[in-house]
């Protein structure tokens, strides 16, 4: 196959959300030699983009957004070895740690801007739900965070979101980062109250906050 | 003081949105679940319970596959009728499938001030309010803790608000905001100091509990804790399912109701495996996620067939439900939160859902508003008559009146009309008026029902509770906010 074609067959599979077909071309490239930074690129971000527009104007909605991103993430796996190899790395657009905090179980919010937000091209460190104050912030110092995003479904676990923000403080982290907080009782005025950089009502505005956030 | 309780009884209209087959469909794709697949319980007392009773227990994962047999045995202990007691005996809730009953919906984060219009955040005067308002209102038969009481410490937020309903009415709490082994104890501490001992209190259940699943396929284990802890009391436990189509359930609206089933029926049977006999309803509130974001609608069609449907599942099980209709998604009192309100409320009406939750909140629950929470009363009682059909006899057909006008007269002037007059329903926030005194004050129902609201509440005098009572009850917080 011609490397055109194969870059066209690589965003393809982005668009139609094929993570096994996605990883196989991926596989593919690594075997023809191809660079994986063009691989990604010219490849599979095409796929991304267009999955994008059509999501912006309407023409595809969030499951296929998700899919993508999961074929995306399929297709990346297979190439950070090969990436690694090679001494180069993926431009990533920021570190992101992401958790439900303590007390709460609630996690396809959180699972969801974690999708969005890998897709956007920001690297995700998913803490998963229930993660104490003091985890969240050696996660964050471990990694280097640039956000710390934190998601939360009851008026009575939310409290912990400002618990994160004193502990970063505590730790002199807090200037370091920028923090995101969301769940269904998240409210502009709680993120005023506990002074968070930003939030979002949705997974798409939190991929757009956190660009923003960071002036990427 | 207070009045009689508005309640939806002895329907003309029946709707059979699935058929027996269907349902019985739905119910062995349930068990098939519950059975290979197993459901979620993170809670060592609920493990406990279920391997005493033959189930498969992970404890690494918490996940229990369960036999059909062990949840078709368990659910047939649940009583199939039972009441909801209230501080006023007049204002008991027979949940006994001939009553739609109503009540306020729960529990938002923000409020539309009464007195200003601004949202701000929920606070403990704005439970107490919305009670005092709920306890004058006859289309308001039972309370959910409308709003969090955000001015109070998380750890005993769920007391202050049971005591701010308690303090300001008279009918029926249903809880949906205590969701750990320690509150519920105390809230029933408190719910026998009104009643007056804990065995009256089983008799008399001033209290009901409502736990959320956590969908797909899982429960929270607190939640489950404080359910166990309502259930040895004797108060009403029920569990409520929001899996929506797309995101924590199929797409499809049967694929959905199995998911949501699996978790309703599945917590309902662990109930009757730990207190057999124990009163239980089914909840639900699913809908369909938003195709662009993802995020809670509150409202669409799928809503109102969800609100129908999962009434015959709980028909099927022989428990009563508490369902969610109302709940608009819309930003404020306005054409979509009528639409939403009005169809999702009627689905889940005309199939008789013993509760329903509730009135008053925008922005699929999360905002209040007092205008809305008027205007829901009111999609109520227009219900309410709707459901009473049309009744057909001599005294209704008037074959002596229509005769005494015939052609050409007017039937304003007979006594026939003075009989029957008031059973045509009067609406409080439809506005009938010419359009030239429309046009002159450019108001509407909105501002009607915002002015009710404010006059109840500058009026209404709540039959007050003991101040011994009350005392009691802030002592039994404060201990469990020093513990």
């Amino acid at each position: 196959m011609q490397t055109e074609d194969l870059f066209k067959e690589m965003a393809q599979s982005i668009t139609d959300g094929e993570s096994e077909k996605a990883a196989e071309l991926a596989k593919q490239s690594i075997a023809m030699g191809i660079d994986p930074l063009d691989a990604i690129n010219k490849g599979f971000v095409a796929g991304v983009n267009y999955v994008g527009d059509q999501f912006s104007c309407g023409m595809m909605f969030l499951p296929e957004l998700v899919m993508a991103g999961e074929a995306m993430k399929a297709a990346v796996a297979v190439l950070e070895p090969e990436l690694t190899k090679r001494g180069t790395e993926r431009k990533m657009l920021g570190k992101v740690v992401l958790c439900t905090v303590e007390g709460d179980i609630h996690e396809i919010g959180k699972t969801l801007v974690g999708t969005m937000l890998s897709a956007t091209g920001f690297q995700v460190f998913d803490m998963g739900v229930d993660v104490p104050v003091m985890k969240i912030v050696e996660k964050a110092r471990d990694v280097g965070a640039d956000i710390v995003a934190m998601s939360a479904l009851l008026t009575t676990t939310m409290v912990h979101q400002k618990d994160v923000i004193e502990a970063l403080e505590d730790v002199g982290l807090r200037d370091k980062v920028k923090v995101m907080v969301g769940g269904a009782p998240v409210t502009q005025e709680w993120v005023k109250q506990i002074g968070a950089d930003g939030y979002s009502e949705d997974a798409i505005g939190a991929a757009r906050i956190a660009r923003q956030l960071l002036g990427v | 003081m207070t009045g009689k309780i508005k309640s939806i009884s002895n329907p003309k209209i029946s709707l059979e949105i699935l058929t027996p087959e269907e349902i019985l469909r739905l119910h062995t794709a349930t068990l098939d679940i519950i059975e290979k697949t197993g459901i979620r319980f993170p809670s060592k007392r609920a493990l406990d319970i279920w391997e005493a009773h033959g189930a498969q227990v992970d404890r690494e994962t918490s996940i229990v596959k369960v036999p059909g047999q062990i949840i078709e045995d368990a659910l047939k202990l649940a009583p199939p009728k039972y009441s909801l007691a209230a501080r006023d005996p007049a204002q008991d809730l027979p949940l006994d499938g001939n009553h739609v009953f109503l009540g306020t919906d729960g529990c938002g984060v923000e409020v539309l001030d009464i007195h200003t219009g601004q949202r701000r955040m929920s606070a403990w005067q704005d439970v107490a309010d919305i009670a005092r308002i709920g306890d004058s209102l006859e289309e308001i038969a039972f309370h959910w803790v409308a709003v969090s009481a955000q001015d109070y410490p998380a750890k005993t937020r769920g007391l202050h608000e049971l005591r701010a309903i308690w303090e300001n009415s008279t009918k029926h709490a249903q809880t949906e905001s205590i969701y750990n082994e320690r509150e519920a104890k105390a809230a029933v501490e408190m719910a026998a100091v009104i009643a007056g001992g804990k065995e009256t209190l089983r008799k008399r259940p001033l209290l009901s509990i409502m736990q959320c699943t956590a969908p797909p396929l899982g429960q929270d284990g607190g939640s489950l804790d404080a359910a166990l802890i309502g259930a040895k009391a004797g108060l009403p436990v029920g569990f409520m399912t929001m899996a929506a189509c797309l995101t924590t359930a199929p797409a499809t609206l049967a694929g959905t109701l199995v998911v949501g089933n699996a978790e309703v029926i599945s917590a309902t049977a662990l109930i009757q495996l730990a207190y057999p006999g124990a009163p239980v309803f089914y909840a639900a509130a699913q809908t369909a996620s938003d195709l662009r974001t993802g995020a809670y609608t509150g409202g669409g069609p799928e809503d109102f067939l969800f609100g129908a449907a999962q009434n015959k599942l709980a028909d099927f099980y022989n428990i009563p439900i508490s369902m969610g209709s109302f709940a608009t998604g819309a930003k404020e009192p306005n054409w979509h939160a009528g639409v939403e309100n009005s169809l999702s409320t009627f689905m889940a009406s005309v199939v008789m859902s013993d509760m329903l939750l509730g009135v008053g909140l925008l922005h699929g629950s999360r905002i209040w508003s007092y205008s809305q929470m008027l205007m829901d009363c009111e999609i109520f009682s227009i219900i309410h008559k709707v459901m009473q059909g049309i009744v057909i006899d001599d005294e209704t057909l008037a074959l002596d009146v229509i005769r005494n006008v015939g052609p050409g007269g007017n039937f304003l002037s007979q006594k026939h009309t003075l009989k029957h007059m008031r059973e045509i329903f009067i609406p409080q926030f439809m506005d009938r008026r010419p359009y030239n005194v429309w046009e002159e004050k450019h108001d509407d129902g909105r501002d009607w029902a915002l002015d009710k609201a404010r006059n109840i509440l500058s009026t209404h005098q709540p039959e007050p509770l003991d101040p011994a009572v009350s005392s009691e009850l802030n002592r039994i917080i404060a201990t469990v906010e020093k513990g």
